[in-house]
């Protein structure tokens, strides 16, 4: 499934434009703290997560997460955004928690 | 993908970090992997030292007053060196134990000081030593050999 599909099938904003919509997402990690993201999180894995400082697109980078999904509706700053943009990480948010977003990627992905 | 270089680069690379200076060690760990990658490594090795190097680099920006990250590569391995002026540690032991940290509240809110980073470094090393002298500052090397046949599962 790729970043655009999981976005339309879960009602979710994209707000990076065309950033990486056509990449392929195979699975996902829910965490805030940077040093465990660095060491669990997969290939092809979307990050949920609360951090929305510039900080967290240095490790989207070096795990080349295809797209960090913000919860909650949160507020973003532009810079951030502008940010993603440029560095290749589709920013997505959604309503729902991190728990329920959780669930309702894991349950697309393993659908397929 | 390669096991060892056939040639020797002689790449050092070389990245300034400063106090609180959070951004530039996600930098410098993109650039490492960008030049490793051209150089033809395994993915798994290049997901290794870049861990090393996002880490290590974050230790200076978060403990640290200055520092540097200072990369070399050899034909079999690479050797990542941080040499910092700063707090230093007072037990390397306690703080290579995962869930230790020392950082301040506003660092733990933004994610980092998890007391994550130096066992996320042991972890992706072959060969780590840490020296540090409290009130002076911190010196890390970290290696990893590139041809490696126990950690391929990894990935």
């Amino acid at each position: 499934m790729t970043v655009g599909e999981l976005a339309g099938v879960l009602g979710l904003e994209v707000l990076t434009g065309d950033t990486n919509l056509d990449r392929e997402v195979r699975s996902g990690y829910t965490s805030d703290l940077l040093s465990d993201v660095i060491a669990n999180i997969g290939d092809d894995a979307v990050w949920i997560t609360i951090q929305r400082h510039m900080n967290i697109l240095g490790v989207a980078k070096l795990k080349d997460v295809p797209a960090i999904i913000i919860p909650r509706k949160l507020q973003l700053e532009e810079g951030f955004i502008a940010k993603a943009g440029q560095e290749d990480i589709a920013i997505l948010r959604g309503s729902a928690s991190a728990f329920e977003l959780s669930g309702l990627i894991y349950n697309e992905l393993k659908r397929g | 993908m390669v096991d060892s270089l056939t040639y020797t680069p002689q790449i050092t690379l070389e990245f300034k970090i400063g106090e609180k200076d959070f951004f530039v060690a996600g930098e410098c760990a993109s650039r490492v992997k960008k030049t490793l990658q051209q150089l033809g490594l395994k993915q798994n090795v290049i997901k290794r030292i870049a861990i090393i190097i996002y880490e290590a680099a974050m230790n200076v920006a978060i403990h640290a007053t200055s520092g540097m990250v200072t990369v070399h590569v050899e034909p079999d391995a690479i050797t990542i060196r941080t040499e910092d002026v700063g707090a230093g540690i007072e037990d390397i032991d306690l703080a290579m134990k995962e869930g230790y940290s020392t950082a301040t509240y506003e660092i733990r809110e933004m994610g980092f000081g998890a007391g994550m980073g130096l066992s996320n470094i042991k972890q992706c090393s072959d060969d780590l030593k840490i020296e540090s002298k409290v009130g002076v500052g911190t010196t890390l090397n970290a290696k990893v050999y590139f041809q490696d046949q126990t950690r391929q599962a990894d990935g």
